[in-house]
């Protein structure tokens, strides 16, 4: 039995990467990256809105997509850390849809043939656009990672700020895989990918805890409209 | 008119020289006892953002059609692939300057996308993401013009 969190979790990642990720449109370092992210961003809303209808028709309290988007507080969101986290510079966006990326491709892949049928058709999608996704960010980091001093130094830097993050997105239980089985293939693809890169693995460390300033600001942002005028439609 | 026939003349919004029917988003399209019209449509990309406009315009196509009662469906399962798209589809893509996609599993030599201003196959990508979800951006090499393409998916 699929628990509402499992489903949550994994919903309010892709929503809190959209939000992010679509911040970046129009700017880019270029305009074929605006349009990129903002894809991105559009794939990681549409399994969002798939996957928080779902959590809300498990939990059974007459909860939509809209109402657990932006009807909750910080402290009811069940994402992991790293999507949250700020992108200070292109090479830290580029080096969370990495890190993201390799953990979502595994993840959907495994649900696509899990017991749960709902789950396995979202991420029957998904995985898809997951591949895309790793496709782009590996590319990526292997033109920033292996490219000039000044963009190794910022790449190597994104990824060793979002690495202590990284622990957080395998926690996670009460669905039909298991998020701490994602640790080994995800480890191999992403060591892989800096390691051609010329980037250095950083030392794996305890993910910070304390309050989570950045999501806190975030859903200011992207439920205001909606608290100000609840039910509003376009 | 058919439901099925009224259903089967709307175009994608986004791509609007093929229907959804050629498109392979229209999965079924069922009339039951009491004249009740089900259309099951299914999503290219998750976030898809034309869905809206494609349930609206069904609507509005039954209705002129003398189907009032009718409802659509949306299903995931199983995913839309760019294999789904009926070969009218593809030559109509191509005409209007849109490169169809090639298969979406590996194949072990590359395929090139062709040019749909020359036909050359001497073509580069210049953005891997394009004007909406399911299209890239590429160049010919040899007429130097740039078109769209349909990602293999």
């Amino acid at each position: 039995m699929t628990t509402v969190d499992y489903v949550l979790r994994l919903g309010d990642d892709a929503l809190v990467t959209a939000q992010r990720f679509g911040a970046w449109y129009a700017a880019g370092p270029e305009m074929e990256e605006d349009v990129a992210l903002a894809n991105i961003a559009l794939d990681q809303l549409g399994a969002a809105r798939l996957l928080l209808t779902y959590a809300g028709e498990l939990e059974g309290a007459g909860r939509d997509e809209d109402a657990l988007a932006y009807q909750r507080d910080a402290a009811a969101f069940r994402n992991c850390r790293l999507v949250e986290q700020p992108e200070p510079d292109f090479g830290v966006v580029i080096a969370k849809l990495l890190l993201l990326s390799a953990f979502q491709l595994p993840l959907y892949d495994a649900l696509a043939g899990a017991g749960d049928e709902r789950l396995a058709a979202i991420a029957g999608k998904a995985r898809k656009e997951s591949a895309y996704h790793l496709d782009h960010s590996t590319l990526w980091t292997l033109r920033l990672g292996d490219g000039t001093g000044e963009s190794h130094r910022r790449m190597q830097g994104a990824i060793d700020a979002l690495w202590p993050y990284t622990g957080g997105l395998f926690v996670g239980d009460g669905g039909p895989v298991s998020l701490t089985e994602l640790r080994a293939p995800w480890s191999s693809t992403v060591e892989g990918v800096l390691a051609r890169a010329t980037l250095a693995v950083p030392e794996t460390v305890a993910e910070p805890t304390g309050e989570r300033k950045h999501l806190v600001e975030l859903l200011a942002e992207m439920q205001e409209l909606h608290r100000a005028h609840p039910g509003a439609r376009w | 008119m058919t439901a099925r026939e009224a259903v089967a003349t709307v175009v994608d919004p986004e791509l609007r020289v093929v229907t959804i029917a050629e498109l392979g988003i229209l999965r079924d399209v069922e009339t039951d006892d009491r004249g009740h019209v089900t259309v099951t449509i299914t999503p290219t990309y998750t976030g898809c953002p034309a869905m809206d406009v494609i349930r609206a315009d069904i609507g509005a196509a039954l209705r002129a059609a003398g189907h009032a009662d009718h409802d659509v469906r949306t299903v995931f399962a199983p995913a839309w692939s760019t294999d789904w798209i009926s070969p009218d589809g593809r030559a109509k893509l191509e005409a209007a300057g849109i490169a169809p996609p090639g298969p979406s599993k590996p194949v072990t030599l590359a395929i090139a996308v062709r040019c749909t201003h020359c036909g050359s196959p001497d073509t580069e990508q210049l953005s891997r993401f394009g004007s909406t979800a399911c299209k890239a951006l590429w160049r010919c090499r040899a007429c130097a013009e740039p078109f769209d393409a349909i990602k293999a998916y």
